[in-house]
């Protein structure tokens, strides 16, 4: 069963979670053995910008040793094998262009979502 | 009666938070009612639909004490539909995500409920029929 | 081809992305595919003439079947007499027995 993740809240609840934890989600059920490609659209598609950075939070003396690496998880869900496509309109509507992404997302157009949909055994939207 | 089938539904939202904890619970309760087999993932903060800790109130701003008030506790509704589900001869199966019950602190949660992990979510989607899956904001 | 079960529970007063679902409603009936979109919670909104209205009926005209929850319906007083061109209330079991049929569901 192929099953098509999107993921478009972006930085909701992250620095708490220390992930996007539907990335996270999706990484677990890939070492399952689930069968997945990831869209990711609207403002989640900042998740895949390289310049990223969360670290050095304290609160009193709690520092944060594990921020979020969004991108660097993005790439890793590449490396094991999981497609991961951006809607391109909603990239450039947000002033981001491929090279400000992480290498290896594919972007695909708003008119190509339903293409990817019909590939799909399910579409899971979180 | 409709062909039995096995449904699935991952959830995220927590209960008293938004309309989709409610619009679940209905969807559940109409899928037992129709006889169906049911899976639920609880995600995130929707482990705290189940839990067991929940109490009623009352209501001061209505001059209502709490068994007047009888207010909605998301653990009573799942419980009851569990009931309902029980009584069918179908089965009702609600995961609590582990990891996301350890963060919380919602590790008591209402007979019926089983921990678990997004190994099970898969698991669940690839042996029911469908899978409805209701993200949060 | 397939049925598709789109689930709109945003509001265009509320949510700038609701045009994702009318987007993509439009694309798959373009390909063959029976679509519906059924309106929950705040969803049900634009089924009340109103300024967003136009684009709900347009969706309708475009050959997507569009249903209104009629307890959300009911629950911000829209009557069901009273809904725009294109839209009917509908009950939520709609939404199991579409599940239960093999559509494919996808809740915004």
């Amino acid at each position: 069963m192929k099953i098509l993740n999107i993921i478009e809240a972006a930085y909701r609840g992250t620095i708490e979670e220390q992930d996007d934890t539907i990335l996270w989600l999706t990484t677990i059920m890939k070492g399952a053995g689930g069968d997945f490609t990831v869209l990711v659209r609207g403002n989640a598609i900042n998740h895949c910008v390289t310049s990223q950075d969360c670290s050095g939070l304290s609160f009193g003396g709690w520092e944060q040793m594990q921020p979020p690496r969004l991108a660097s998880d993005t790439a890793t869900l590449i490396d094991k094998g999981v497609e991961i496509h951006y809607v391109a309109e909603d990239a450039a509507e947000r002033g981001l262009r491929p090279g400000d992404m992480v290498p290896g997302v594919k972007p695909i157009s708003r008119d190509a979502v339903a293409d990817l949909c019909n590939a799909h055994d399910q579409v899971w939207h979180w | 009666m409709a062909e039995r089938k096995t449904l699935t539904f991952a959830v995220m939202d927590p209960p008293f938070e938004t309309a989709r904890s409610t619009t679940l619970l209905r969807l559940l309760d109409i899928a037992v009612r129709r006889g169906h087999n049911i899976n639920v993932f609880a995600y995130e903060g929707a482990v705290y639909l189940p839990f067991a800790l929940q109490k009623a109130h009352p209501n001061p701003a209505h001059g209502r004490n709490a068994e007047e008030e009888n207010h909605v506790l998301t653990k009573d509704l799942i419980a009851a539909v569990m009931a309902t589900a029980e009584r069918a001869g179908t089965k009702f199966d609600w995961v609590n995500c582990g990891m996301c019950v350890d963060e919380r602190g919602a590790d008591q949660a209402i007979p019926g409920v089983r921990r678990g992990s997004p190994a099970d979510l898969l698991k669940m989607a690839q042996e029911s029929d469908n899978t409805l899956v209701i993200g949060t904001r | 081809m397939s049925h598709y079960l789109l689930i709109e529970s945003r509001d265009p007063f509320d949510s700038p992305d609701t045009g994702f679902v009318h987007d993509l409603s439009r694309k798959l009936v373009e390909g063959g595919h029976e679509v519906t979109v059924f309106l929950v919670q705040n969803g049900v909104l634009p089924a009340r003439p109103c300024i967003h209205s136009a684009a709900l009926t347009s969706l309708a005209q475009a050959g997507v079947k569009i249903l209104a929850d009629d307890f959300s319906l009911r629950e911000r007083g829209i009557a069901a007499s009273s809904l725009i061109q294109g839209v009917r209330a509908a009950a939520l079991d709609v939404v199991i027995d579409g599940m239960a049929g093999g559509a494919k569901l996808i809740w915004h």
